[in-house]
């Protein structure tokens, strides 16, 4: 291992350029860990987003040597290629400053895709019982863990050039309801999401299944989409 | 209304490419097995002319490819030129037209 790492960082917005720091190698360095090496001890006005540091919180991602991760969960290890690395916002998105992305358009798109859920019960009635082992349970329980860090919005090349597009996690999160037996909006939903800037639009290129830091799959829930669209059009249901 | 059609437009075109997916095969192989006369006009219209079975074939490959193809061209004209609204489905529904016919034409001339 060598001593030292060369960071190209963006810094900018829009316009802007790649700046060069030399970063001190350590064991099991995380590429968060750079980052905040930067701001803490090389320049103080580099600006970028974290929170939790382990994974959970969905803030810290972005694109590092060309791809879109979580800087938290990411090892200097696993991506420094001969001891050099940049780091750079998030594609997709605006970017306010340096490494910090406004996600406004993220998270209005789920929105969008009528990604709330809508039931009927009220605190004074009973639990719903939702049998574990159901095939709709178990389609929720596939996609239910997405924590909305932007990763596959970034990788998504439809998203890129289609700004109108829901995008893979907004999409992910309206197939989560739909298999929601609870909710009450399904059709609402189905019609939120049709059409070419929803699920009909993806080519399936699978970047954001590639890149999706908690291995889902929103590929399969935007197919899952388009079958259950199928589905309530033949039955005259749309 | 969109969602509706939009839906509608998929699955015609995911039913067509699953007989595209049977024809255009027997179609290639079909064209390199038979001809062993020369590729004429000639030569195919004394081979295949009144032969209802090849006829029922292209009427469905004709009719898959005029499906097909238009609902393609449509999405790539809103994908790479922004190309959306009436005109734009007025213009693939016309191209649908001059492909059922240009086949059509073709196979009924050849094979009745």
């Amino acid at each position: 291992m060598s001593a030292t790492l060369k960071v190209k960082v963006w810094r900018g917005a829009a316009q802007g350029e790649f700046q060069t720091f030399e970063v001190p190698r350590h064991a099991s360095q995380t590429v968060l860990d750079v980052v905040m090496h930067i701001q803490r001890a090389l320049d103080p006005t580099l600006a970028y987003r974290y929170a939790c540091r382990v994974g959970m919180c969905g803030s810290c991602a972005m694109t590092v040597n060309g791809a879109p991760r979580w800087t938290c969960r990411t090892h200097v290890d696993k991506v420094a290629l001969k001891n050099e690395m940049s780091i750079a916002p998030l594609r997709n998105l605006p970017v306010i400053r340096d490494l910090a992305t406004d996600m406004s358009e993220f998270f209005d798109k789920w929105a969008k895709a009528k990604g709330r859920f809508s039931g009927e019960r009220s605190r004074r009635d009973d639990f719903a019982r939702v049998a574990p082992g159901s095939e709709r349970r178990k389609a929720a329980d596939a996609g239910i863990e997405c924590i909305g860090c932007g990763v596959c919005y970034a990788a998504c090349d439809v998203v890129a050039w289609h700004r109108d597009y829901l995008g893979p996690a907004a999409l992910n999160r309206a197939w989560t309801l739909v298999n929601d037996e609870r909710d009450r909006e399904t059709l609402e939903r189905l019609r939120a999401v049709a059409g070419d800037a929803g699920c009909h639009a993806c080519h399936t290129h699978m970047s954001c299944t590639q890149r999706c830091p908690k291995q889902l799959s929103p590929t399969a829930s935007i197919a899952g989409l388009k079958r259950a669209l199928v589905k309530a059009a033949m039955e005259g249901e749309l | 209304m969109s969602y509706r059609s939009d839906t509608t437009l998929w699955l015609a075109q995911r039913a067509s490419a699953l007989v595209l997916a049977l024809c255009v095969p027997v179609h290639l192989a079909t064209i390199i097995y038979a001809v062993r006369r020369g590729l004429s006009a000639d030569e195919i219209y004394e081979r295949v002319h009144g032969n209802h079975e090849w006829l029922a074939f292209y009427l469905v490959f004709v009719l898959a490819v005029a499906v097909h193809a238009p609902i393609g061209l449509r999405a790539i004209a809103t994908e790479w030129l922004g190309w959306r609204g009436t005109s734009r489905d007025v213009v693939a529904v016309l191209f649908a037209v001059l492909l059922a016919w240009m086949g059509l034409r073709a196979a009924l001339t050849l094979f009745l």
